[in-house]
């Protein structure tokens, strides 16, 4: 329950609101109350008295209070509603907020479908848990309790014969409750199984087709959708025996009130209005009993989400800005040194990098090169901070990456990554991402620069065309290059590229590496590649493999000196031979 | 409690039940079929297997009813001819035939959920299996105009809709109906005047429900629009978090998150206020209703005109009608947004599935020579992709399409597996137009690795048995083996009984292609098709790669398709795509003397370095 208590805290600006909300609930539950008094009074006073007068007057007086009622309820609604949606929107804030100071390492752990999983459905269910208790939540048990005490007060061994209906009432709920939770949970489990299923087949249409698996994808599905019909039945038909359950028991109740009562009243102990009275109270004892159930689980599963939410806004930033940021050198291209970098992800494994040595000078171009999986990109998130270094240190210009402020840092540093991210908005809104203020002549030159001019000219509406969401109306090589637009123009003295030509066709990769020499010497930049195409063009070439740097140079140098080099470049020239004796 | 309705009444559980619902934000739909009958009608061939159990469901239903009826009678008895006559004997009778009814009542009501459970369920599974399949069927066409969100939606969210109305609220709204009619008649039975008076407030129960409901219904359809656009606006931030941290615009992210939270805030607030009114709002009226029964009961009753066991029965027969009224608006919606969701999903399996000519048969050639006779096609009509394309791909060839991204390449592969139809010429295997092949038979013949290699989430050695499902996990390892894979499938956690999560994501492109490549090689296909196979696996790996694929590509017609003129030199035919047409054919060796496009392809890749 802590996380839910947490959560509670963000009530706190509502409190009054929240107060009076609970405040109108009585008011709601007096009247509740006070109506089978009067229709008792009615039948005494009224009926059998044979008081006409009465009769009018309290119906009248009734008529008063539910509408009096009425008023209390809906006002009793807006505050919860209110206080309700204003909570779920400042946790939602919250989260959002803890989320933009996420490193990259949190959220590797917490993915994009985790996080919005947290911000819609389990925001919501928490909302709907707070404002259930600001209403029926805790209507129904003082409820409950109100028409317990007046059932005493009406007849004190009637309502003593009450209490052992009200005992196994409560066993019964009790044993529903307990073994709810885990079959509400078994569906859910299933219903999860069957939708990853149909995503694996939605998505994969394709591939199912080309290996004609039609059938046997069917009946896996039909196999998962079984088991999800089987539990689903299950437990509907262990809830719907919960409803007659109880329903006996405060039949039960009715008919020994209309027994014991009805003897009582003969034998003039008790008024007929008593016993109808005693009826209407006893109904009120157990029907919210039903309610507790449906309560138990709110509850349940808004504590489940609290503790996702919670585990959200209690996230500790992998990297944070130092205590006392130290201020960077001026925007000149600078010189940045690896000093024995060690890396590591959180979470234990293998180290990713080991006792790494590099220095790029200031306009220097440094391509790295190595196999999948050799810490290539791991190498170059390190200098924007996106982790930090597990032993050694970063320096640009001298100063440790660690001293100066995360956002000063970046910056000056723009990035191409390997995934290609675009918003959906205009192709400029794009491009002009990372420096809004950009005039035109400014993106048409980054665009160029990026060979990507031509294909936007040649889009329906120019920089002006809508980007779908994720980009789906571009192809590959055309959201490389405005990822490489976006980062050029941000004119940041670090430029990293991180594979970021891997779609683009050779011919355009060409003019795009000449168009970024042409711009470079202002610049320090790292280019993460596969291709030795790309790398040709570096001032120098860093081969890492398997987490180490096993060799730099220039082309040329690495030729002479380093064999898996050599055994790459033969491998993309020679046809597999590592002679390097190129044609068959 | 007679007098004010049972304040937990039905309509707060339901209130609370959807406070449990698990989908997203997700808050009451409010829509309306467009031809509901049809779509019922279809929805009931559904539930038809199952008519016995439906008559016996009814049976059910009929007897809880009447006993229901009896509750309050047998209650007015007891007061006026056994309390108010002062006969112990006949109320100890009384008594325990109440009790006796009331545990059959019960007892029924209970039967009638227990069947329906499995019913509602084995009817919903046939229909989700149905449309699955159907889907299965659809040509591939369809799934790019349909994205994975609108189609996972009609078979989650659509099907759960039919699967609220089916399994709770057809019955409730049977047995309500059935209840109300019996209530109103025994009403009037017992006393005329009464039941008069009460039938008054039914029309302001209406009035007031519609009346709400209206503006229920405006404020619900904007809380849908704010949700959906907040929804947007998280899914595209938090999916571009790493962009938007590396160029630090999480400020701006979080101006235009803030402007549509609060916008979501402001329209929860109106909708839900308005539908929760509605609470209040008629329980006034249901005690009104008891009020009437009270007042004009006890004036009545002074008039000798009534007894007091008739008013409390009526107050009890009131009860008992006023809270299915109170229902009644939302099983009606619920069976609207049932019918709308069906309504969707049939809308699907009317769509034509991919059919084979009836003249279609099986080859009787496992391989021969592809052929393309003069093809065009375009996905756009007026954009056309391949143009008057011709090419052969002689029986055990290696065919090699190079060209810049977009000139058209995997759409000749798409084509050859018939997953679009060539608009005019014609594609032949050994002679025979693809058309006269069943796809079936086609594309069991066809191996393919694709440039975005699929997985599903199962374990390693699943994966690749998917090539061919009859296959042994010695064989498995073989093709695991033969695709160099082997290796990094022994270092996973489980080897090949590791687990992979979605889509495989716990795996390197670079791997997850080489389980690809290991699946086609169980496959054994007579012709191959490797589209970009080896993009993401870099230049040693693929090195290792190659003779894999080679060993592979021996005696089969092989189409391969790649940005690396290295992947590609071994090829007895090159082909260079450019915008949809065959620009230059030959080996690499004679193209390169040509000097052409493909020789500036290839030097352009490893300028100003001697070869």
């Amino acid at each position: 329950m802590r996380p839910v208590l947490r959560l509670l805290r963000h009530v706190r600006p509502y409190w009054r609101r929240s107060v009076v909300a609970l405040v109108l609930l009585i008011a709601v539950i007096v009247v509740d109350l006070a109506i089978p008094r009067l229709i008792q009074r009615v039948i005494d006073q009224g009926i059998i008295a044979r008081n006409l007068h009465v009769i009018v007057a309290t119906s009248l007086a009734m008529l008063a209070l539910s509408v009096v009622q009425a008023v209390f309820a809906i006002g009793n609604n807006i505050l919860s509603v209110q206080v309700g949606e204003r909570l779920a929107r400042d946790l939602r804030e919250a989260m959002f907020r803890t989320i933009q100071t996420f490193s990259f390492g949190n959220l590797d752990r917490l993915n994009t479908g985790q996080l919005m999983v947290r911000l819609s459905s389990d925001t919501t269910v928490f909302q709907r848990l707070v404002q259930v208790y600001l209403r029926i939540g805790t209507r129904a048990p003082l409820l409950m309790i109100g028409s317990l005490v007046l059932m005493f007060d009406t007849d004190r061994r009637l309502a003593l014969m009450m209490l052992p209906i009200l005992a196994a009432v409560s066993l019964v709920i009790a044993v529903f409750v307990a073994r709810m939770e885990p079959l509400f949970r078994g569906v859910q489990q299933k219903l999860d199984r069957l939708n990853t299923v149909l995503q694996e087949n939605v998505a994969g249409v394709r591939l199912v087709k080309a290996f004609v698996r039609a059938d046997h994808e069917r009946r896996r599905f039909d196999a998962t959708s079984a088991d999800y019909a089987d539990v689903s039945t299950r437990v509907m038909r262990f809830m719907s025996t919960l409803s007659p359950a109880l329903s006996i028991f405060v039949n039960a109740g009715i008919v020994a009130v209309i027994w014991r009562g009805g003897i009582q009243t003969i034998d003039g102990g008790i008024t007929v209005g008593q016993l109808v009275a005693f009826i209407n109270y006893l109904q009120t004892t157990l029907g919210p009993l039903t309610i507790m159930v449906m309560l138990a689980s709110v509850a349940a599963a808004g504590s489940a989400s609290a503790r996702r939410i919670d585990e959200v806004l209690t996230t500790a930033p992998e990297v944070a800005d130092p205590p006392q940021p130290v201020a960077l050198p001026a925007r000149a291209a600078p010189r940045i040194v690896f000093e024995s970098v060690d890396f590591r992800y959180a979470g234990g494994g293998d180290p990713v990098l080991r006792g790494i040595d590099l220095v790029a000078e200031p306009g220097e171009t440094i391509a790295i090169l190595g196999a999948t999986g050799a810490g290539k990109s791991s190498l170059v998130n390190l200098v924007p901070r996106f982790y930090d270094v597990t032993a050694g240190r970063i320096t640009l210009d001298g100063v440790d990456l660690r001293r100066v402020r995360l956002d000063a840092l970046r910056r000056m540093i723009a990035v191409v990554p390997q995934e290609t991210v675009l918003f959906s908005g205009s192709v400029r809104d794009n491009l002009r991402f990372g420096r809004p203020d950009a005039v035109e002549a400014e993106v048409v030159a980054a665009a160029t620069a990026a060979q990507a001019h031509e294909f936007i000219t040649r889009l329906p509406r120019g920089y002006d065309t809508h980007v779908e969401e994720r980009g789906v109306n571009l192809s590959g090589g055309q959201k490389q290059r405005l990822a490489i637009a976006r980062a050029l123009l941000m004119r940041a003295p670090v430029l990293i590229l991180d594979d970021a030509t891997s779609a683009v066709d050779v011919t355009t990769e060409t003019r795009l590496q000449e168009a970024l020499k042409a711009q470079a010497g202002g610049r320090t930049v790292f280019v993460v590649a596969q291709r030795i195409s790309t790398v040709l063009t570096a001032d120098r070439i860093a081969v890492v493999d398997g987490g180490r740097l096993v060799a730099q140079g220039t082309h040329e140098e690495l030729m002479a000196t380093s064999p898996v080099y050599r055994e790459i470049y033969a491998s993309q020239l020679g046809g597999g031979r590592p002679d390097g004796q190129g044609e068959p | 409690m007679a007098a004010t309705g049972t304040p937990a009444s039905r309509g707060d559980l339901n209130q609370v039940r959807s406070a449990m619902g698990r989908g997203p934000m997700r808050p009451g739909r409010i829509e309306k079929a467009r031809a509901p009958r049809t779509a019922l009608r279809r929805l009931a061939g559904y539930l038809r297997p199952y008519t016995a159990t439906f008559a016996l469901v009814f049976a059910c239903v009929i007897v809880f009813i009447l006993l229901g009826l009896l509750e309050p009678y047998l209650l007015g008895v007891a007061i006026d001819r056994d309390i108010g006559a002062r006969a112990v004997a006949p109320l100890v009778r009384t008594s325990v035939l109440l009790l006796l009814v009331f545990l059959l009542d019960n007892g029924f009501q209970a039967l009638s959920s227990w069947l329906m459970a499995r019913v509602s369920q084995d009817a919903l599974r046939r229909l989700r299996l149905d449309l699955f399949g159907h889907l299965q069927s659809l040509p591939v066409p369809f799934f790019d105009r349909h994205t994975a969100g609108e189609l996972m939606s009609r078979l989650t969210n659509d099907i759960e809709a039919i699967n609220q109305a089916v399994s709770q609220n057809v019955v409730s709204l049977v047995a309500s109906t059935l209840s109300m009619l019996g209530i109103v008649i025994t009403m009037f039975v017992l006393n005329a005047w009464l039941a008069l008076a009460a039938l008054v407030v039914l029309p302001l129960m209406f009035g007031f429900t519609e009346f709400v409901a209206r503006y229920t219904r405006r404020g619900f359809r904007d809380l849908q629009l704010q949700l959906g656009h907040l929804n947007g606006v998280l899914e595209e931030t938090l999916s571009g978090q790493r962009v938007v941290t590396a160029f630090g615009r999480g400020e701006a992210a979080r101006a235009r998150f803030e402007q549509g939270n609060q916008a979501v805030c402001e329209a929860g607030i109106t909708a839900i206020s308005y539908a929760l009114s509605l609470m209040p709002l008629t329980n006034v009226l249901g005690n009104v209703f008891v009020i009437v029964l009270v007042g004009l009961g006890g004036w009545l009753a002074f008039r000798d005109l009534a007894t007091i066991g008739t008013i409390t029965a009526f107050i009890a027969y009131g009860r008992n009608f006023i809270s299915p009224l109170r229902q009644l608006a939302n099983m009606y919606n619920s069976i609207q947004a049932a019918l709308a969701g069906a309504e969707r999903v049939f809308e699907i399996m009317d769509t034509g599935p991919e059919s084979d000519a009836a003249a279609a048969s099986a080859p009787a050639v496992t391989a021969g020579d592809v052929v393309f006779e003069a093809v065009d096609f375009a996905y756009v009509p007026g954009a056309p992709v391949i143009r008057q394309m011709s090419l052969t791909a002689r029986a055990g060839q290696t065919v090699a399409l190079v060209g810049p991204t977009g000139a058209g390449k995997t759409t000749l592969v798409n084509l050859l597996l018939r997953f679009y139809e060539v608009d005019a010429g014609r594609i032949t295997i050994g002679g025979r137009d693809l058309r006269e092949i069943p796809r079936a038979e086609l594309r069991r013949r066809l191996g393919l690795v694709l440039q975005d290699t699929f997985l599903f989430s199962d374990t390693v050695l699943e994966n690749i048995r998917y090539g061919r499902l009859d296959a042994t996990d010695e064989e498995v390892m073989a093709a695991a083996r033969l695709a160099d894979a082997d290796q990094f499938i022994r270092l996973l956690p489980d080897g090949y009984h590791t687990r992979l999560s979605e889509r495989g994501s716990n795996l390197s492109q670079g791997q997850r292609q080489m389980l690809a490549i290991a699946r086609a090689v169980l496959a054994d296909p007579a012709i191959l098709i490797l589209d970009e196979a080896t993009s993401s696996v870099d230049t040693r790996t693929e090195a290792r790669i190659q003779g894999a694929l080679l060993r592979l590509m021996a005696g089969r017609t092989s189409f391969v398709i790649a940005h690396r003129l290295s992947t590609i030199r071994d090829a007895d035919q090159v082909l260079v795509i450019q915008d949809g047409e065959i620009v230059e054919r030959g080996t690499h060796a004679e193209l390169l003397d040509r000097r052409g496009v493909y020789h500036e392809l290839y030097a352009s890749q490893f300028k100003g370095k001697a070869i």
